[in-house]
């Protein structure tokens, strides 16, 4: 049951990503260009997103997930250096080719051996944070 | 048309936010796509090891039956092999160690008004953009 509703919820989220145009490199770029020939859309999708998240989040007041479980614990507010040096890399990265790990496996079925290889980059850097993360304080 | 595209954007962002809370409410996740993959890569995350087997499975199959609606599916990567895998290599080195991604952080963490998630969010939207002003504007490599 869980593997069922979790492979509908992936579906979705592929789904949306390829509707959303959020896979088409061009269209991520063209957010994060400013300075270029702006393209509003990720705000679309980004402000699309958040609508139905935020009646999920309301929702889960005083209720169980309905596969049994308790609903994920609000994380403390505490802002590390991790949680800033880490997003700064992943946006550096973002910003060069125009990919985030949902895109990347979204459009590994059509986007061609540059998506396979960003994927097989991005798995690499995956392994490597394996004892980065060790060696840093959790924080 | 440039109109079209913010509507199929927010349908999109609809249709991803829903894949959000089906995750949450049914199964008691949070939908963080980095988090997903990166708990089968590093062994955190093997107890629930089928679960993300499926969700990815859905991720890359879903689009395959939506293709006809769409004239072409150009995902106009660039052909830089350098900068792919430097970028992928980021992606992932970055994620993990900020525990989150655009969706972890930005669509199920901003929406519940975490500060993690916000930070994280304005964080990688500023680097990404100011990696679009060095090689795009500056260095003119992309």
């Amino acid at each position: 049951m869980r593997n069922l509703f979790a492979f509908i919820s992936g579906a979705l989220f592929g789904g949306g990503l390829f509707i959303s145009g959020m896979t088409d490199t061009a269209k991520v770029q063209g957010w994060l260009d400013v300075f270029g020939d702006w393209d509003p859309t990720l705000a679309f999708v980004m402000g699309g997103a958040m609508i139905p998240m935020a009646i999920a989040w309301w929702f889960t007041q005083g209720r169980k997930p309905a596969l049994g479980g308790d609903f994920p614990e609000r994380p403390e507010p505490k802002i590390g250096r991790n949680l800033v040096v880490g997003s700064v890399l992943f946006g550096m990265g973002w910003g060069l080719v125009g990919l985030c790990p949902g895109p990347s496996l979204a459009s590994l079925s059509y986007g061609g051996p540059g998506h396979w290889l960003f994927v097989a980059a991005m798995i690499a850097g995956m392994i490597a944070a394996v004892p980065l993360r060790r060696m840093l304080p959790a924080t | 048309m440039i109109e079209q595209d913010w509507i199929w954007g927010f349908v999109g962002g609809l249709v991803i936010g829903t894949a959000g809370a089906v995750y949450l409410l049914i199964n008691g996740r949070i939908m963080g796509a980095s988090g997903i993959v990166g708990g089968l890569i590093d062994g955190t995350g093997m107890r629930t090891m089928w679960e993300r087997v499926a969700f990815i499975a859905g991720v890359i199959l879903a689009p395959i039956p939506l293709y006809p609606l769409y004239k072409s599916v150009d995902t106009h990567i660039t052909g830089n092999l350098v900068a792919i895998v430097a970028a992928g290599l980021l992606v992932g080195i970055g994620t993990r160690m900020a525990n989150g991604c655009t969706s972890g952080h930005g669509v199920c963490g901003m929406s519940r008004l975490s500060l993690r998630g916000i930070v994280a969010t304005v964080f990688y939207i500023l680097a990404g953009g100011m990696t679009m002003v060095i090689f795009k504007h500056v260095l003119g490599v992309i």
